[in-house]
């Protein structure tokens, strides 16, 4: 059970948590301009890097959504900290 | 004789041992009281059905493998090394018939050139293993489990925080322990054991007195101690997960998040290795001196002592000081055992040439850090020469192992005996898998060198002890073998548990009714007193039908009365999610396929939400208050995901100081009435809204008052009949309830379960989103693709709308059937037959079939290939061998024109 911090409400178990998406990743628009390729990028393809990654999570117990940092081979969490007022 | 009790305290306690009567003492382990006893085979070994005796003293234990009932509860597989006797307690020996002293199927130890490691991957193959498996099975396996014994789900489960975890309550683990309270630190120790101590009960003067005494100073430090508790496992960011045994409370389980682990696990002797080690009276050195310090058991008379270290040889005083005739064989000096003599007991051991009478063998082969838990933490190993074992090699953040878990042992010196190659004789390494020398070789021989490859080949080290005592002996038997090092060898993996953990504990409280909780009406309680039957649907129990009597019968009569005159209904778990602000519309029109935000306030749409991929996620109406007052109703089952998608796009895509999103689905009841005379059962009702239907259409909504209360009313109807649904806040939601009764009775209302609603919406054509779709159902798929076509903007999940697949000629839509055969109800998910190429193949099937009440026949709805182009062909159907006929339709079969809305 790996431990993440909501920057609102501090440590909690991971089963409180939701992943969301890998940072950075943006909803291609409007639809009459975005490629079959490009629309296909955004449904299915994740960069699921070896190492250190930043991804925004939801803690459902509060409802916020955040950027996380954290290793995906240690599982070493660096890092979170709220979105409020930035760009992901 | 051989063992008896040399010091006898403490009530006698009766039990049995596969039948037969014995008398035990208050304190003592199953197995100190079977040994007290003279008991010598306690069970036969996994495959060979060889005799077997009690080796160890704790978990490390291999062979004393038994089931015990107690109370009326059969427990298989129990540990006797460590479960405390109780009076009455019936023990039954495992993989034995009809006892462990005479098993009928011994004689497969003379067998045994045959069924070498890995045996029945070479044999069984012809004709077919399938027809060797079932009797093989049969054999396979230990304990036998009682199907009647559910336990109930009551053991609790507690999250805790401290600063220090200490695992082990020996001399380290309490010292830690006292040292770290004392540092003004919060301290949890845990220890598996009946009693804290560790070895220092039995191999210190006055061990007692001063664990005591360890155990009273850190205890007034503010630290706890728990003992009979075992930590089983070390899991992500340091979870150490517990396992308490409370007598006669439900076990607990302990979740702890310490801020540093301390492993103070102590050591585990390992056996040596010699032709027929495994006979009953054959035991682990340091076993013996804890049975005779403990329980005051001398395991033997006449005892021979072989090892290679200077901490057992020591214990042959105390066992000559015990009454015993101990000879040391001592392997230090280059003396041997070369053989055991006796089957079913030790009857004499030759030793370095020379035979011994002898009725017990004791043995060791040195100690073995027990590192299982800092492995698991993912601790890596490190082999230590001087002591002949592995011991933590580089540190873990957050863990420290100390004391003999480090391999820090007091005055310990050993010269190592290993396993070598060649041997002509039967040595076991794991007894309790049965897992010889030979069968080492042949794995080697076959080129499973690697430790991984040895372990699953021959089942080394795979038994209930996860090979506590067997382990190190078997790497140490590859490596010679294979002319490497202990080192270059290396160890498996360590995995949770430690040691058997009941499920019981692991599931705690998070089964039967507990194990995915229902959510449940505010009227549950009347609609039990009214005769409801309940059902689970989308996570909600639900009144079925209401009524004693046949069930399709009772679900036809609602249904039946509901087109008739009035049904009452009730749908509270329907979504009510409130969007707020000034963004509500934006928000409202982003999750919808179809515009909401063009509404006037007070009116209602209907309309799809999809996916990204442009499936159809959940159908709903929405309803405009105000400009930027929305409440989204989506279906019962589809409420935490909507609101989860909608509280996203809030945060990520809208201004979350200019909208807001709130789910009030349980804070509101809602009672539909629906049918012809609805409009007159909610005039009765004095709601204070005027009903009249220009100023209440049809996907019209209005506030009004009931009980002093807020009335939410709306005329959505998913039955097509005139319906009205009035939301009161759960609170009122009994009042409402009478007076709907009480209103409905002059009108001669019906009450309604969620299987007559599901026959009438069916007879109108509307889908229930996941039964009626599928994960590949898109808008256009039901003949709606409007806004597909026109919408300007986006919306979740338009661009897939637009791809190659959306736009393919032969997907499946939404269509109604006529069963054109004459027969019954077509069944829910019969295949439509297509074909391809003169092959066969579904081209979609039935998603929902009821025997209409309303048009006196069948009606079904299917997803079928090119359906909307299709209608009135006739088409065939499979389920099961059988082929119907039916006829596509349009999936509204009742009151096409939709004039019974207003009626």
């Amino acid at each position: 059970m790996q431990l993440f911090s909501c920057p609102f409400c501090g440590p909690r178990d991971e089963t409180e948590f939701l992943f969301a998406a890998e940072a950075g990743k943006t909803r291609p628009e409007p639809a009459a301009d975005v490629s079959a390729e490009r629309w296909s990028e955004y449904l299915y393809l994740g960069g699921n890097p070896r190492g250190a990654t930043r991804e925004i999570w939801q803690h459902l117990t509060c409802g916020e959504f955040f950027a996380m940092e954290r290793d995906t081979v240690t599982h070493v969490v660096s890092v979170s900290h709220s979105l409020r007022g930035e760009e992901a | 004789m051989t063992a008896r009790r040399v010091t006898d305290s403490g009530r006698p306690l009766a039990f049995s041992f596969d039948g037969r009567p014995y008398e035990g003492r208050e304190g003592d382990t199953i197995a100190s009281a079977l040994l007290a006893n003279g008991v010598r085979v306690v069970g036969r070994s996994f495959k060979y059905h060889r005799p077997r005796g009690i080796y160890g003293a704790w978990t490390e234990e291999p062979n004393a493998i038994v089931d015990v009932t107690f109370d009326g509860t059969t427990t298989p597989n129990l540990r006797a090394t460590t479960e405390l006797l109780k009076a009455g307690m019936d023990v039954r020996s495992v993989n034995a018939k009809p006892t462990a002293d005479a098993d009928r199927l011994g004689l497969l130890d003379r067998l045994s050139p045959f069924l070498p490691a890995g045996f029945y991957y070479k044999t069984f193959l012809w004709p077919d293993w399938h027809r060797f498996e079932p009797r093989i099975r049969a054999m396979a396996g230990l304990g036998r489990l009682d199907p009647s014994n559910e336990p109930p789900a009551e053991n609790p489960m507690v999250n805790a925080r401290c600063d220090v975890l200490v695992v082990g309550a020996g001399r380290s683990g309490l010292a830690a322990s006292a040292e770290a309270a004392g540092a003004g630190k919060s301290v949890i120790l845990v220890d598996d054991q009946f009693a804290p101590g560790g070895s220092m009960l039995y191999r210190e003067v006055d061990g007692d007195a001063r664990v005591e005494q360890a155990v009273a100073d850190i205890a007034r430090l503010g630290g706890r101690v728990l003992s009979r508790t075992t930590a089983y496992g070390i899991y992500d960011h340091n979870l150490v997960c517990c396992w308490e045994r409370r007598g006669a409370q439900p076990d607990r389980q302990w979740r702890v998040r310490p801020g540093q682990i301390v492993l103070a696990t102590g050591a585990i002797e390992r056996p040596l290795i010699f032709a027929d080690n495994d006979r009953p009276g054959v035991m682990s050195a340091d076993a013996a001196l804890f049975y005779l310090r403990r329980h005051g058991v001398l395991v033997g008379n006449r005892i021979v002592l072989a090892a290679n270290n200077s901490r057992a040889i020591p214990i042959a005083d105390t066992l000559r000081e015990a009454g015993a005739h101990v000879t040391v064989a001592d392997l230090r000096d280059g003396g041997t055992v070369d053989a055991v003599h006796g089957a079913k007991a030790v009857e004499a051991v030759t030793v370095s040439g020379k035979r011994l009478d002898a009725d017990t063998l004791l043995m060791s082969g040195g100690y073995t850090p027990t590192v299982h838990l800092f492995c698991q933490a993912k601790g890596k190993l490190r082999y230590d020469e001087g002591i002949a074992a592995f011991v933590p090699g580089n540190p873990v953040e957050g863990v420290s192992v100390i004391g003999s878990a480090a391999g820090d042992f007091d005055d310990y010196a050993i010269s190592p005996v290993w396993p070598k190659a060649g041997a002509k004789t039967r040595q076991w390494i794991d007894f309790q898998n049965d897992v010889t020398l030979k069968d080492v070789e042949l794995a080697a021989r076959e080129n499973f060198r690697s430790v991984e490859h040895l372990k699953r080949y021959t089942t080394l080290g795979m038994a209930t002890d996860q090979g506590k005592t067997s382990n190190m002996n078997g790497l140490a038997a590859m490596a010679a073998i294979t002319g490497r090092t202990i080192e270059q060898t290396g160890t498996t993996t360590y995995r949770p548990p430690f040691t058997p953990v009941p499920f019981t504990v692991v599931a705690g409280r998070r089964r039967g009714e507990l194990f995915n909780p229902v959510r449940r009406l505010a009227l549950e309680a009347e609609h039990r007193a009214a005769g409801a039957v309940f059902r689970e649907y989308g996570g909600w129990l639900r009144p079925a039908w209401y009524g004693k009597g046949d069930a399709a019968d009772e679900v036809r009569r609602e249904a039946r009365q509901a087109r008739d005159t009035v049904a009452i209904f009730d749908g509270s778990p329907l979504g009510k999610i409130e969007v707020f602000g000034p963004q509500a519309g934006e928000i409202v029109d982003y999750n919808s396929y179809n515009t909401i935000s063009t509404l006037k306030p007070g009116r209602i749409r209907y309309g799809f939400m999809l996916t990204e991929s442009g499936v159809i996620y959940d159908d709903g109406v929405t309803t405009k208050l105000a400009d930027d007052h929305y409440v989204v109703s989506c279906s019962s089952g589809h409420v935490a995901g909507v609101v989860a998608r909608l509280e996203e796009w809030r945060q990520d895509r809208f201004d979350p100081s200019q909208v807001f999103v709130h789910n009030l689905t349980p804070h509101w009841a809602t009672l539909t009435a629906c049918g012809p005379r609805a409009k007159r059962l909610v005039d009765a009702l004095s709601l204070g809204v005027d009903l009249d239907d220009a100023a209440l259409p049809h996907m019209g909504a209005g506030t009004g008052t009931f009980a002093g209360c807020p009335a939410r009313i709306a005329r959505v109807s998913f039955t097509g009949d005139r319906s009205y649904e009035v939301s009161v806040p759960a609170a009122t939601a009994p009042a409402l309830w009478a007076a709907m009764n009480e209103a409905g009775r002059v009108l001669d209302a019906v009450l309604m379960g969620s299987e007559a609603l599901l026959m009438l919406r069916a007879e109108k054509g509307y889908i229930i989103a996941g039964k009626d779709t599928d994960g590949t159902t898109m808008p256009q798929d039901l003949g709606l693709s409007g806004p597909r076509d026109k919408r300007q903007g986006e919306y979740v999940g338009k661009r897939s709308l637009f791809t190659d697949n959306a736009q393919r000629q032969d997907r499946q839509q939404f269509v109604g059937l006529a069963v054109s055969d004459g027969g019954p109800a077509l069944p829910t998910g019969a295949h439509a037959l297509g074909s391809d190429g003169g092959q066969r193949r579904s081209a979609g099937f039935v998603t929902s079939s009821y025997d209409s009440p309303a048009l006196g026949r069948p009606i079904a709805l299917a997803l079928v290939q090119r359906g909307l182009s299709r209608m009135d062909e006739e088409i065939e159907l499979v389920h099961l061998g059988s082929v119907r006929r039916a006829t596509i339709t349009d999936p509204c079969a009742f009151d096409h024109d939709g004039s019974r809305l207003n009626a």
